[in-house]
């Protein structure tokens, strides 16, 4: 039921917040997170053109042996991608709750550039929070 | 459709605004004053500038409706009571709830500060590190000084955080009055 990572990627592509929680977790470097972010945004948009429907989303859910990948695409382009265990069924509320909280925290902070690296401490501890109350 | 000017002012004396909206217009203020300024005091300064233009509409409507609703409308003369009815009025009329503490100085008998435990305005802006002694309540500040103005008590006011334990957003509107105004109060004792 462990939540193991957080990653916002913007409408290009790339990696604008990355954030583990709990322990055990592979340590990537900054660089390795930035290309696995980059690969999924390229992933996601393929997924979207294979579908035999035409009226379809990018890959919503993608599961590992030991992982669940849960991926939240807003209207405006960005990704909001959540990594937990497999047994975990509440991936969809945190990701809500997290699109609440960025919409609050990063959108509405002044010192906010959009798609640059999210370095804004409200949304640290809100998240933080979340996660908390989810753990 | 009337145009604005020729609506009532009473008619939205209950009105709300988007909470949101107003986040992110003075998020936008902010970010427009940031690229005009010199540096911390001078931002602050231009924030409170904008407040003071607030304050004197906010004063001048607040009285209006106030003549209108009451049969003795009262215009405070002194100056606890003008603290007060800031501190309540003012704020209720502004953020929908009185502001949580008012206090004298201990040190100098010229310094009032209200308290405010969330501010409404700064609740989502993240102040960066390199930029610490900003405070956005500087807005606030501005028009705090507009409507002491407007009643006679001149003043300088400012904005300072005060993070506790439990209210890590704590702001407080330091008041420092003219002088002028303490020692009218004290003739007037």
């Amino acid at each position: 039921m462990a939540v193991f990572g957080l990653w916002v990627i913007n409408k290009a592509g790339g990696l604008v917040y990355n954030r583990d929680f709990g322990e055990g977790l592979a340590k990537l470097t900054s660089n390795e997170y930035l290309v696995l972010a980059g690969t999924l945004h390229g992933i996601h948009a393929i997924t979207s053109r294979l579908s035999p429907t035409s009226s379809s989303s990018g890959a919503q859910v993608i599961e590992g042996e030991s992982f669940k990948m849960t991926i939240f695409l807003t209207a405006t382009g960005t990704k909001f991608v959540l990594l937990t265990s497999l047994s975990n069924m509440s991936a969809d509320v945190i990701l809500h709750k997290t699109y609440e909280i960025y919409s609050d925290t990063v959108m509405k902070n002044p010192f906010h550039t959009p798609e640059m690296p999210i370095r804004t401490e409200g949304f640290d501890s809100r998240i933080a929070a979340l996660m908390a109350a989810f753990a | 459709r009337s145009i604005i000017y020729d609506r009532n002012l009473n008619k939205t004396r209950a009105a709300e605004v988007s909470y949101s909206a107003f986040a992110f217009l003075f998020s936008e203020a902010i970010q427009y004053t940031q690229k005009r300024v010199s540096g911390i005091a001078d931002m602050e300064r231009r924030l409170s500038t904008l407040g003071y233009r607030v304050g004197i509409r906010v004063l001048e409507l607040m009285s209006w409706r106030g003549e209108s609703t009451s049969k003795a409308p009262k215009r405070e003369i002194r100056l606890l009571p003008a603290l007060s009815y800031i501190h309540t009025q003012v704020w209720k009329t502004l953020f929908g709830k009185p502001a949580d503490a008012i206090q004298k100085s201990v040190e100098n008998d010229d310094e009032y500060m209200i308290v405010d435990n969330d501010p409404p305005i700064t609740r989502h802006i993240s102040i960066p590190r390199e930029m610490s002694q900003l405070n956005c309540s500087a807005l606030t500040a501005g028009i705090v000084e507009a409507v002491l103005d407007g009643l006679g008590f001149p003043a300088r006011v400012t904005a300072h955080s005060m993070p506790t334990d439990a209210n890590p957003s704590a702001t407080v509107i330091l008041i420092k009055l003219d002088r002028s105004v303490v020692e009218r109060e004290e003739a007037l004792k």
